[in-house]
């Protein structure tokens, strides 16, 4: 079904104008969501739509508004909460570790956490080492929260009612490099499943693992690849935590190497917890070592080309799929 | 009889008898922790009963509460069994969050006794979001937010001050002040030890009740309560007591003094309130003795309860991190 090209960060926009429409119970908070529109433009013209009750600017204080919206959830609304950037998030880890994690465990099941957090990840826009790191990992570690991370338009749009209508707190990562992409949005899109990684190219060579910000320069590798002989199956994890092993160990054990692509620093980091869980499950059925193409472990630089020396680059992820296959 | 009774006398003796109930409830799980039938940190109220049961006479089964790890009083006070409780502080699965909290973490949805937070001030934005959600979806509730004096040193004391007071949202934050953050005497930790400016300069009306009157505390509670369900916002009460046992029962105690410690004990709530009845012709002997059997058969029918608990099977260990999906 042919629909309209949108930018993600319309997608986003129209999955949030979505949710409020439908559940009176949903509202949105974060640091200038209402009248600037949002840091990067994602939430402009909600509140002439909803309203500042529903669209609420917080001051700076980002434990105490995602603490406020733990307790909003546990008080049966349905919040929505916007933190800038994952290096503010930090601030709010507190809130998020220890009790939006923890209470349903703890309280031997009483109290649901049905809380949703969006915030923007990652690198690409100079804006040094305070604002562009990839710390979705650090969610990933923390059994009883959800760690989503869209890497389309179809999942830009259709995650979020997913996550609003899941009974316990989920973290949304927005790629802040993924806000300009465009591409078509379906006419009937709706939400989407969130149990499941995607195959986003079928190949037969090498299985290149990645999410979020990096899915399109995996995609552009998958090409040049494709260019030189090799095909390349590509996966989008979409899905964080938790892991959707299944889809890959599935494409592992047809293609027999594994590239993971993650926009985190290597050390401790999601390419290192899926390398484990190849190794534990498929390692007869590898012919390489499995390889990981990581940010360079460097708090991200200003100046544009020491920032793109430090991220994954394309070349990179075509140089490690070669060398799998001993190239 | 020098004085006419402020009070009518069964209430009076509710009141004491609520007391009672705390101060020797605690006083077996002491012995039960010498025991080692109770582990982890056990934090008493002793000192500080009159506080806890001064407000639930106040609140509102609807009405929504957040309290700290040294939350046994809140709990036994709002109506949670002394069974429950106790079962609780065994690890036993009969307990009010089968057995996974213990002393620290109390919680029952049903009595909408939301922790048991054991993170210094990590209550307090709970507290504000719980009211957010009161106030969006038109309920009449307020919410009560105990926490100790320490927590005021802490961001997220602030931050919910401040979110509550700019939303006029109905929380009545009771800083419970005994003094003593673990061991740090409130003047080695704050540049001004007067907490209700610090309110005041959020706005947030402020007053100090003496912490160790019940009459006194549920009389202020009330009040502020009323101006809280009127729709004027949080307020603010600095509630002076003292903690007559030691922090934890790990706490040796190094930082008061013995004769401070036996100074405060004759204001205690329990030690004064007794002889002011007998003076009102509200109590005697007999009557005392009759609250005395009854509370002395509740903890030891609490306490049997416990030993006769099960444990959760270590089957069920992961259960409710998430919430189990509908089959």
């Amino acid at each position: 079904m042919s629909g309209e090209v949108i930018t993600y960060r319309e997608a986003v926009r129209a999955a949030l104008a979505d949710a409020l429409r439908r559940d009176p119970r949903v509202f949105l908070m974060g640091e200038d969501v209402a009248r600037y529109g949002g840091t990067y433009g994602v939430t402009k013209g909600l509140r002439e739509e909803f309203g500042e009750e529903r669209i609420r600017d917080t001051p700076l204080a980002e434990g105490g508004f995602v603490g406020t919206g733990i307790g909003a959830a546990i008080g049966g609304a349905r919040p929505i909460v916007e933190i800038m950037s994952v290096n503010f998030s930090m601030l709010a880890l507190d809130q998020i570790v220890n009790s939006a994690a923890t209470l349903r465990h703890m309280s031997g099941g009483q109290i649901s956490v049905p809380l949703v957090v969006r915030m923007g990840s990652g690198a690409g826009a100079q804006l040094a080492a305070q604002h562009s790191h990839s710390l979705e990992v650090w969610y990933a570690h923390v059994p009883g929260i959800k760690v989503l991370a869209p890497a389309t338009i179809a999942d830009a749009r259709g995650m979020l009612w997913t996550a609003l209508e899941d009974p316990d707190p989920v973290i949304i990562f927005e790629h802040v490099g993924l806000y300009n992409l465009k591409g078509e949005l379906p006419a009937d899109a709706g939400a989407v499943e969130i149990d499941r990684a995607a195959v986003r190219r079928a190949g037969q060579d090498v299985t290149l693992v990645t999410y979020g910000g990096s899915l399109p320069k995996v995609l552009a590798a998958a090409e040049a690849l494709a260019a030189a002989g090799i095909s390349a199956e590509v996966i989008d994890l979409r899905t964080l935590r938790p892991l959707d092993d299944a889809t890959i160990f599935a494409s592992v054990r047809k293609t027999h190497r594994a590239v993971l692509v993650d926009e985190g620093w290597r050390t401790c980091g999601l390419a290192a917890e899926l390398s484990a869980r190849l190794m534990e499950t498929c390692l007869y059925e590898l012919e390489a070592p499995v390889a990981r193409v990581c940010t360079k472990e460097v708090p991200i630089p200003y100046p544009h080309h020491l920032e793109q020396a430090a991220l994954p680059q394309v070349e990179d992820i075509v140089a490690a799929a070669r060398r799998t296959r001993g190239e | 009889m020098s004085a006419a009774p402020p009070v009518d006398r069964a209430h009076a003796l509710h009141l004491l008898h609520e007391m009672l109930r705390i101060r020797r409830f605690e006083e077996k799980s002491a012995e039960l922790y010498t025991e080692a039938k109770i582990r982890g940190f056990l934090h008493l109220y002793i000192g500080e009963e009159a506080i806890a049961v001064g407000a639930m006479q106040v609140l509102k089964p609807e009405d929504n509460l957040v309290a700290t790890y040294r939350e046994h009083g809140h709990a036994l006070a709002r109506g949670i069994s002394a069974r429950a409780v106790m079962a609780e502080m065994y690890g036993k699965s009969e307990g009010c969050s089968r057995g996974r909290g213990g002393s620290m973490h109390i919680f029952s949805r049903a009595h909408r006794f939301f922790g048991g937070n054991a993170i210094v001030a990590g209550g307090l934005p709970l507290a504000a979001g719980l009211a957010l959600a009161d106030k969006l979806l038109g309920r009449a509730a307020i919410t009560a937010c105990f926490f100790g004096e320490g927590a005021v040193a802490e961001g997220a004391f602030h931050e919910a001050l401040n979110l509550a007071a700019l939303w006029r949202l109905p929380v009545l934050f009771l800083c419970e002040n005994n003094l003593y953050a673990m061991g740090t005497a409130l003047e080695r930790s704050e540049s001004e030890t007067d907490l209700c400016k610090k309110a005041c300069s959020y706005r947030v009306p402020a007053a100090h009740v003496d912490g160790m009157d019940v009459l006194a505390v549920e009389a202020a509670i009330r009040e502020a309560a009323t101006a809280v369900r009127a729709g004027n916002g949080p307020h603010f009460l600095e509630l002076h007591t003292y903690r007559f046992r030691a922090h934890s029962m790990f706490d040796a105690q190094l930082y008061r003094s013995r004769e401070e410690v036996e100074a405060w004990r004759k204001r205690g709530p329990i030690e004064t309130f007794g002889p002011r009845l007998r003076e009102w012709g509200l109590l005697d002997d007999a009557r005392l003795a009759e609250l005395e059997a009854a509370v002395s058969a509740e903890v030891a029918d609490a306490v049997a309860f416990a030993e006769a608990g099960t444990w959760e099977p270590a089957s069920d260990l992961l259960r409710d991190v998430h919430t189990e999906k509908a089959p």
